[in-house]
Formats: structure tokens, C-alpha cells, sequence
């Protein structure tokens, strides 16, 4: 699996989904829900507040290029968020 | 204070459980079967005369004065080759004995230049001190017959002088180059009379394959081999023990010195990393500590364009959190952060990332193993539970198969790749994974079974492709698997690797190796015994680092290959501390002992000890803290010790952002690359002037050891804390080791250590505590840490960094023995005289088609940028690699490497850049413009007389 490399190189948003779509990508071979939680607890656990934010408000814009596991996971970290 | 004075017993010990009893010289000893008479007679403190006899050698039996005689034995045997028998009677003095002692040594001293008094070894010769024990008084033979005397001196080494006039021709540097560093450079040549010692094929020392360890110098008994510093300052009056600040080995030295002069670095037999062997580096790269280049005042300014003017420290401290205070009312508690620097002592470290949690108030603090082994801590610890390798480097004297992947130790690693190749001499195999011949791959009496050359980038595919031979061939250890591993996790990973697709013959077209060479290594490294795994920054370097690192640990799991002696996975650390700094809570997600800052009542603990309210949520690593600049939502950055606009990937990216900022504090010895986007600079001082700890790659935690007073006015960590105190959060530390009773009162893994246990013991690997008082030197003997072992699927990603028309070849950088990461240091002593520049390594396939010849210039340009450099023309490299070192700043390599990194840790992906090479006439204008950049910007206003 490859990644868009031009995200790489399109400012800080982009950078991000390059980063998630990364991670996604390491866990692709594992079932759907346990992938998916596990995608959005290294991105809470390593990326700092403004990070998660910013990523949380590109999936609210639509979520352009990111991989679908990733928007997803990405929507369970709001969803955590919003709870804490 | 002394000289330390260690015990030389003659031979090397044994390690028999039985024990031997005799008699010497009417005094009962019992020893170990297989000890020496020599060395039983050192353990009761009788000292047989010898020469070419030492502990750190073979015993040998030429130099005839060790002989002794055994009641019931004829003649008089050489007691450093007589082992010790039950029963036996040995006397070591006595008319006759002394008699031909002293015949011996009147043969050496007719053919010796009789200048002890101007001798730079008076003093310290061996020699000298043999004449003396045997009471030799006069010479019947005279001075006149056949000599030496006028041999010509090589002084083609710039750290130490061979005068061959004062050769007793023992052949203990010859033995020394052979035995302890495996380089075999030395010889003796001719025969009889004409016997002598000489460096490769008569050469001089500087041009033959002599690696300046050092360790011939140390062998010599007289002063034959002797350092040039000795020769000019004389010998040293008193010594410390400290610990090297060059690699990750972490070796034991004894700084001699005189008053505050550093004499020599002479490597400590008792240091537990290094057993008395030494590199370039350490032994003789100490140099920059005194160089004319160390800034050793504070200095400011308001803009990176104007020049830097001096100021006391209390105006440079005063200044740098009045800065820090400004940025963070302006733009938030989160807007500084910090950089711990992994040359730096632990107890400096900590109080960085202190300073940056508590000070600060943001969790932004990180380190240079985000650039190089962050990917071993996240991978190690989420299979086995802990973010560190898993044996000591004693280990590897029962290791049975090595397999050594993406790490060159004859560079980077060189005393422990000695003790490497004397376990291949001794009969261990090699598996060598690396795009390049390593010299390992073959070089004297060591050749590897098998090399696999893979392509850069292809690691994970090529650890998949073995993993899918241990599986299907049934190699794995079940029932190591069944008691130590998650079954669950095992079955998962071992349907995925038996999948066609991870098959050597599948993947040979992604690694470009042999499959019936993976078949083999796969074979050999899974049934051939003990097989231990040793990787370096060829492994983490890249976008797959992490899931490397866990195919690594699965590959170990499957094989049973971890929890005992000869075995594991062993990470090759770059820097001295880098394992100290990961260890000391240098990543913006965990404190020490790496524990999540999440964690609730960890955070507590630290609360409580600290008295203040902690940030719970992770800070920015590195490279986002860069890209928060450019955001401008991160404004200010402490620097200690690490020069990130020359080390890190992509320099551009790496400048964009250190301009954005407001306030950038640097502090180092020197004016680095980083220091020209500083707005203060604060003098550091050298591991020469401090006190602490480091730690090594194997976990092991040793002293370092202050010989002289700080040049710049303070330790670091007094730097650290004077900011602390002026930021408003007070640490009262009056020594380091306060420090170190702090994080042992913090860190479960270090509850034991001390200063005074280390003062004890020499040296302890954590975890040290109740349950391990004196340290762990093998982990995962019962049980992982985490519990049960967790094998990870690692499915192969390709970069994408691709080659393609425009950038056809793959580039990827390194090291080399001489120079140290981005060579502030070494690049300040003599070392230059080794490797003076950067160069291209290409193969002469590549060089041939674009018209490039050995030494001509070249430009290597990539998607990120271009530079040029002299090309090296060589079949190192295959054919579509080329490779290149970082040591030079004007080279700039950096330039052209990319800002991909590995997916959980954002280690950037230095081995893999698609690059294409041209002819070119000179640097670059981007080269030329740093070069300006740099003269600009390191001006120093000069203050006026008052």
C-alpha cells in the first residue's frame, strides 16, 4: 500500500493525514474494530493537543484523503474528547 | 589522588568452577583449573618477572624471563604458559632462576638505547622495571656489537610514535591488533636479528589498515609505541575513571592527567562495556574539549542576522526566561518546549525534560532518538514491555549465530565489533543483511556465512521473507512459543508470514536477494544455536522502523531465542546517552522509565515530588514542533546539546522552522549549525568537566567523572537549573547525584541506583531495584515484561520515496570509524586526518555510465535538494546504491534527504532517498550560500574597552 506522497508536502493538514493514513496502513491486516481502536489510541497517546484537533476538524470538513479506518478512528478520538 | 595502578596478572583468568591447590613459594593458593602459574601467583601477590606476558593477552612464552621452577619437573618452564596442576610446588626465586633472568635481560639491554632519563616512558617502562627486579647491574656483552639503535622513528600517526630503536620485540602490539581488535595490521617481520614489527606490508602505521584503537600502544611495555601526547606533556600524576562520550558502547577510561591537563585516555580493564580496549575515538578524539573553538561565554542577540555580543550569565539567563515568559504569555503554555541532548548526562537530561514539564508547563520536550532509535523503544516495548535491548555485550561471547542487519560496528560500534569478531574466530557464524559489504562481511579471519544485499528500504519484506521460512519449515521453537507467547497473537502472525506472498521467491523481486540465500540464512539463524540479533540505524532509519523492529523481536520470539545468555535482540545505540536520555523521560508522551504522561498515577507521583500541577496530555515531537513554528503557534526552544540543523532530515524544513521561531537557546561547546538561528547562545561544557551518568546500549549505567573545571563557568545542569530558577519553578540541586536519588525515588526501574552503588560496583544495567539490586544484565529470563510475549503482523509498505527516471539511484548515509554523528568533536582533533570530507560512495557500474571518476566531483540531487561532493568509486556499493556520511556540515547531506519518517515515531527515513549523481565542477550555489550564511552569522561583536 503506498501513500499519496504529496500530502507530505501541502502544508501541516496534509502532513497529518499523511501521518494517519501511515499508522492506518500498519494496522491493515488486522480485523476492522480492533484496528480501528488501536489506530486512534496512538494518535491520542503520541500527538499532541493541537495535532488531534486539527485532524479532528479536517475529518469534520470531510476528511479528504484520509483512508476510511482512519476518519474513523478519528471520530472515536472526538467522541472520546467529547466524554473526558 | 593517584594514579590508578591496575593489576596486570600476567594471563587472562579462568573460568573453571573446579579449583586447583598449590603451593608458591611456600604459600598455599587454590585457583580456578586452567589458571596459569603466573596469574596464581599474581592472586597471592608474587610477582614473576616478565615481558611479553599480559592479561589482556594469550600467553605467548618468548620473552623468557617468567621461568620458574616445579618440584618434580626438569628444566625451568615459563610460568605464563604452565598451568597450574593439584599438588604442584612452584618456586619463583632463587640463584638459579636469577641467573638467567638476568642473562636474559643484559641481551635485551645490549641492543636498547640507554636514555631512560629523556625517555617519555621513565617512569612507566616495563623495562626499566624488569632491569630493576632481576638486578641487573652491568652489560657483558657491551653496546658496540650489532643494533637497532638508528632504526628510523614512524611518526605517521598523529596520536602515537613507533621508535623501533626501543623494541624488545615481545609481540605484544602485534598480538594486541590480532587478539583484543581483530584488525591483524601489525606483523613481525623477517627473522632472527632482523625480526621487527611492522604495520601492514612495511608500511608506515598511518597508510596500512591500523585503526588507531590504541590498543597496541597499550600493549607495548616500553616506550616503542608511545602516545604523542606523552611524548610532549610528559607522564601523568593522577587519574580518574570516566566514561567515553563518543557511541553508544559506552567505554570504561582512565583520564590520566596532569593538574588539569588531560594526559592520555587509557580504556579501564575493569569497565564491564570494554574490558580495556578502546576505538579512535575515545582513546585518542578527546582534543576538542581544549579546542580554540569552544565558546566559552554567554551570548545574545535580538535578530539571527546581527552579530552575537557577549554578556555575564546572569544577564544570558535573565534574558533567555524573560524570552520564554514573553512567547508563552503572547502564545500559550504550549508555544516553548525543549531538546534533551543524548550526549548530555542522564541527571541533565532529566532536568531538561523537568524544567520543560514543570518549568514550562507543556509536555514538549524530546530528543535526537526521535532521529535515530525511537522506533527500538516503541517496537521493543510493545512486544517484549521494555524500550531497551535485551542482553549485556558479554553475551555475545556465547552467541552461536549473529545475525547483524543494518549496522556497520567496525564504524560505529568498533570495540564491541572487536569483541564480535573474536566470537567469529572463535567459530560463531555470521548473517550480514546490509545494501553494503560491511567490512564485517569479510575481513581477517572473519568472513560471513551469508550476506544478503538487499535493497534499500526492504528491510521488513526481507525479515518477512525469513520469518515465512521459520514457519513453514517448522524451525520455530513451540515450545518457547507455548510457554513465553500470546498463542493468539503467534497463530495471527504465523498465517501471515506462511502466505505465498511473503515467501523468499515472492519477495526476491522487492529485496533483490537470492531466496535460496534467505533459505538459508533463515535455516541457520533459526537451528545454528544461540542466535543473537544485532541492528542498528539501518533498521529504524526508515518508514518502516518500528515495524522492523517488531519483525525483529518476532523473529527472536519464534526461534526461543530470548531470556538467556548468547541470545537476543540487541540495538546498537549511536550516541553515548542515547539510551539514558529515551530512559530519563526525553519523549513528550512519558516520563522516566517510560511511562505514559497520561498515566494518572504516575503523573501523581511526579506531582506530588515536584509540587506542581503536571500537563496530562502529550507534547510535540521534534519535527511537529518545527512545523507548529511554521503554524506559529510554537515560538520559543531550548537546545541542549544537539545540533538539529545538521543532523536532521531535510534541512530545509529543519531551518523554515528554527526562523520562525522568536527564541531559539542554544547551548554547546562550539557555534554549530543550529547556533546560526539562535538568539542565545549558552556555553556548555564537555564530559571532561562534569559529573554524571550514562548510559550504554546495554542498559548499563556507569559514572562519568569531572577532571577539570568547566571551561564555559558550569556543569550543564547547572545551566538547566539557573533557567529554571529564573522561570519561576526552583530546583536546589547541589550535585548530580541528587539528581540521580530523585529519579530513583521516581522511576521503578532505576529505585537502587545511586551514586554510591556505581561508586561500589563500577556499573549496574537497570532495571535496578529490590527485586534486582545489582542490576539485570539479561532480560525476559522467565517472563517478558509485558507478560507474554505479542508477536505484531509486519506487512511490507514500500516507501515512497521511489526511484524513478529524474532520480534513478537510492541513496543512503552512514558513518565512518573516524568522524562522530554530525563531528563537532572529532572534527576538532586529528581525526580529520582520516576522513577530511564527506564522500559519495559509488559503484563503478553508476560511476561509469554518468562519467564520474574516483575523486572527481559530483552532484547528487533528490526531490528535497542537491549537493556536491568528491566522489569515492567502489564496489561497497551495488550497482543503483550510493552512499554518503553527515560528518561535514558544508556537505550539508541533509539537504537531500526527505521528511518521510516511520509511521509511529517519525524517525525520518535517512537511508532511503531517490536521488540522481552528475559530474559537477565544485559545491553547489546552496553550499556556497551556507558557507556565507555561516560567516554571517557566527560574528562576534567584540566589546569596547573600557
Amino acid at each position: 500500500m503506498s501513500h499519496d506522497v504529496n500530502l507530505l508536502h501541502q502544508g501541516q493538514d496534509q502532513r497529518l493525514v499523511y501521518m494517519a493514513n501511515q499508522i492506518t496502513t500498519f494496522f491493515a491486516y488486522e480485523p476492522d474494530e480492533p484496528a480501528v481502536a488501536a489506530i486512534e489510541s496512538h494518535i491520542r497517546k503520541f500527538w499532541d493537543p493541537r495535532m488531534r484537533a486539527k485532524i479532528i476538524a479536517y475529518v469534520a470538513d470531510g476528511g479528504d484523503g484520509l483512508l476510511p479506518r482512519a476518519q474513523r478512528a478519528i471520530r472515536q478520538l472526538q467522541e472520546m474528547n467529547a466524554i473526558s | 589522588m593517584g594514579l590508578i595502578q591496575e593489576i596486570d596478572y600476567g594471563t587472562k583468568p579462568a573460568n573453571a568452577e573446579t579449583l586447583v591447590s598449590l603451593t608458591i613459594d611456600g604459600v598455599a593458593v587454590s585457583v580456578p583449573e586452567g589458571t596459569s602459574v603466573m596469574r596464581a601467583a599474581m592472586e597471592i601477590g608474587t610477582q614473576i618477572p616478565k615481558l611479553c606476558a599480559s592479561d589482556m593477552l594469550d600467553s605467548f612464552g618468548s620473552c623468557r624471563l617468567c621461568l620458574v621452577e616445579i618440584e618434580g619437573r626438569a628444566g625451568t618452564p615459563a610460568s605464563c604458559t604452565t598451568l597450574v596442576a593439584e599438588g604442584m610446588v612452584v618456586h619463583t626465586q632463587n640463584e638459579r632462576l636469577g641467573r638467567i633472568r638476568k642473562g636474559v635481560m643484559e641481551l635485551y639491554i645490549s641492543d636498547h638505547p640507554l636514555d631512560c632519563l629523556t625517555c617519555s616512558a621513565n617512569g612507566d617502562c616495563e623495562l626499566q622495571d624488569m632491569a630493576g627486579a632481576v638486578g641487573l647491574r652491568d652489560v657483558r656483552y657491551g653496546y658496540a656489537g650489532d643494533n637497532h639503535l638508528d632504526a628510523a622513528k614512524d611518526v605517521s600517526n598523529p596520536y602515537f610514535r613507533f621508535d623501533p630503536a626501543k623494541c624488545i620485540v615481545c609481540s605484544r602490539c602485534v598480538r594486541a591488533c590480532e587478539e583484543v581488535q581483530g584488525t591483524f595490521a601489525l606483523t613481525i617481520a623477517g627473522r632472527g636479528f632482523d625480526s621487527k614489527v611492522s604495520p601492514g606490508m612495511e608500511e608506515n602505521f598511518f597508510d596500512s589498515e591500523c585503526v588507531s584503537c590504541g590498543a597496541c600502544v597499550q600493549a607495548c611495555p616500553t616506550a616503542t609505541l608511545m602516545e604523542t601526547s606523552v611524548i610532549e606533556i610528559g607522564q601523568p600524576e593522577h587519574s580518574a575513571v570516566t566514561t567515553c562520550a563518543y557511541c553508544g558502547v559506552g567505554c570504561s577510561f582512565k583520564a590520566e592527567m596532569r593538574g588539569e591537563q588531560v594526559v592520555r585516555m587509557v580504556p579501564y580493564k575493569d569497565g564491564k562495556a570494554n574490558h580495556g580496549h578502546s576505538c579512535v575515538k575515545g582513546r585518542f578524539a578527546w582534543g576538542y574539549a581544549t579546542h580554540r573553538d569552544r565558546i566559552t561565554k554567554p551570548m545574545i542577540r535580538a535578530k539571527i542576522t546581527d552579530p552575537w555580543h557577549e554578556v555575564s550569565w546572569d544577564e544570558a539567563i535573565a534574558h533567555t526566561a524573560s524570552e520564554f515568559k514573553h512567547i508563552q504569555a503572547k502564545y500559550g503554555r504550549s508555544s516553548v518546549g525543549g531538546i534533551t541532548s543524548s550526549r548530555c548526562t542522564n541527571e541533565e537530561t532529566y532536568l531538561v525534560q523537568k524544567l520543560v514539564r514543570a518549568g514550562f508547563g507543556n509536555n514538549n520536550v524530546d530528543t535526537c532518538a526521535r532521529v535515530c532509535h525511537s522506533p527500538t523503544g516503541y517496537g521493543l516495548s510493545q512486544t517484549f514491555g521494555t524500550s531497551a535491548g535485551t542482553q549485556d555485550f558479554d553475551s555475545v561471547e556465547q552467541a552461536d549465530v549473529m545475525l547483524l542487519i543494518g549496522a556497520n560496528p567496525t564504524d560505529g560500534h568498533p570495540v564491541f565489533a572487536s569483541r564480535m569478531k573474536k566470537r567469529l574466530r572463535e567459530g560463531a557464524k555470521l548473517i550480514v543483511i546490509d545494501p553494503r559489504r560491511i567490512d564485517l562481511v569479510r575481513t581477517p579471519h572473519v568472513e560471513a556465512e551469508y550476506h544478503l544485499p538487499i535493497r534499500p528500504g526492504t528491510n521488513v519484506a526481507i525479515l518477512s521473507a525469513i520469518a515465512h521460512v521459520i514457519v513453514t519449515e517448522n524451525l520455530i521453537d513451540a515450545d518457547y512459543i507455548r510457554e513465553r507467547c500470546d498463542a493468539d497473537a503467534f497463530a495471527h502472525w504465523a498465517e501471515f508470514v506462511s502466505q505465498e506472498r511473503n515467501s523468499p521467491e515472492a519477495l526476491a523481486a522487492t529485496t533483490g536477494v537470492d531466496p535460496e540465500l534467505v533459505r538459508k540464512a533463515a535455516r541457520l539463524y533459526a537451528t545454528g544455536g544461540n542466535g543473537a540479533i544485532y541492528y542498528g540505524l539501518g533498521i529504524t532509519e526508515h518508514s518502516q522502523g518500528t515495524t522492523a523492529v517488531m519483525a525483529l523481536a518476532n523473529l527472536a520470539m519464534a526461534t526461543g531465542n530470548i531470556g538467556r545468555v548468547g541470545v537476543g535482540v540487541n540495538p546498537l545505540r549511536g550516541q553515548n546517552n542515547v539510551q539514558g536520555s529515551c530512559d530519563m523521560g526525553s519523549f513528550p508522551h512519558e516520563y522516566t522509565g517510560y511511562r505514559h504522561v497520561g498515566t494518572e498515577n504516575v503523573r501523581e507521583s511526579f506531582e506530588i515530588d515536584w509540587g506542581i500541577k503536571l500537563d496530562p496530555e502529550p507534547g510535540l515531537r521534534i519535527p511537529n514542533m518545527l512545523d507548529a513554528a511554521i503554524d506559529g503557534t510554537f515560538m520559543g526552544l531550548y537546545i541542549q546539546g544537539e545540533d538539529i540543523a545538521q543532523s536532521d532530515p531535510d534541512i530545509k524544513h529543519i531551518t523554515a522552522g528554527l526562523s520562525a521561531m522568536e527564541c531559539v537557546v542554544v547551548q554547546d561547546l562550539f557555534l554549530n549549525e543550529t547556533a546560526q538561528f539562535a538568539h542565545v547562545f549558552l556555553p556548555g561544557s564537555t564530559f571532561l568537566e562534569k559529573n554524571g551518568t550514562f548510559t550504554n546500549a546495554e542498559r548499563r549505567i556507569q559514572r562519568v567523572r569531572k577532571v577539570m573545571t568547566p571551561k564555559n563557568g558550569y556543569e550543564d545542569w547547572e545551566i538547566t537549573q539557573l533557567i529554571s530558577n529564573a522561570v519561576g519553578f526552583p530546583m536546589n540541586y547541589a550535585h548530580p547525584s541528587e539528581i540521580m536519588d530523585e529519579v530513583a525515588r521516581l522511576t521503578p526501574t532505576f529505585a537502587n541506583v545511586s551514586f554510591d552503588l556505581l561508586d561500589r560496583v563500577g556499573s549496574v544495567q537497570w532495571p535496578c531495584n529490590e527485586a534486582a539490586p545489582e542490576g539485570t544484565p539479561i532480560m525476559h529470563i522467565d517472563h517478558f515484561v509485558r507478560g507474554q510475549g505479542r508477536f505484531f503482523v509486519t506487512e511490507y509498505v514500500p516507501t515512497d520515496e521511489k526511484t524513478g527516471p529524474r532520480y534513478p539511484l537510492l541513496l543512503t548515509t552512514g558513518r565512518i570509524l573516524s568522524q562522530y554523528n554530525v563531528g563537532a568533536q572529532t572534527r576538532r582533533t586529528e581525526n580529520s586526518a582520516w576522513h577530511k570530507e564527506d564522500l559519495l560512495e559509488i559503484h563503478p557500474h553508476d560511476a561509469e555510465q554518468r562519467g564520474v571518476t574516483d575523486g572527481s566531483w559530483v552532484k547528487v540531487a533528490s526531490r528535497s535538494g542537491e549537493i556536491a561532493l568528491h566522489a569515492k568509486v567502489t564496489e561497497r556499493v551495488a550497482p543503483g546504491v550510493v552512499y554518503t556520511t553527515f560528518h561535514h556540515p558544508m556537505t550539508m547531506a541533509n539537504i537531500v534527504t526527505t521528511d518521510y519518517s516511520d509511521w509511529a515515531t517519525n524517525c525520518p527515513e535517512y537511508k532511503v532517498t531517490a536521488v540522481q549523481v552528475s559530474p559537477s565542477n565544485g559545491p553547489t550555489d546552496a553550499q556556497r550560500d551556507y558557507a556565507e550564511l555561516g560567516r554571517r552569522t557566527r560574528q562576534i561583536e567584540v566589546a569596547a574597552a573600557e
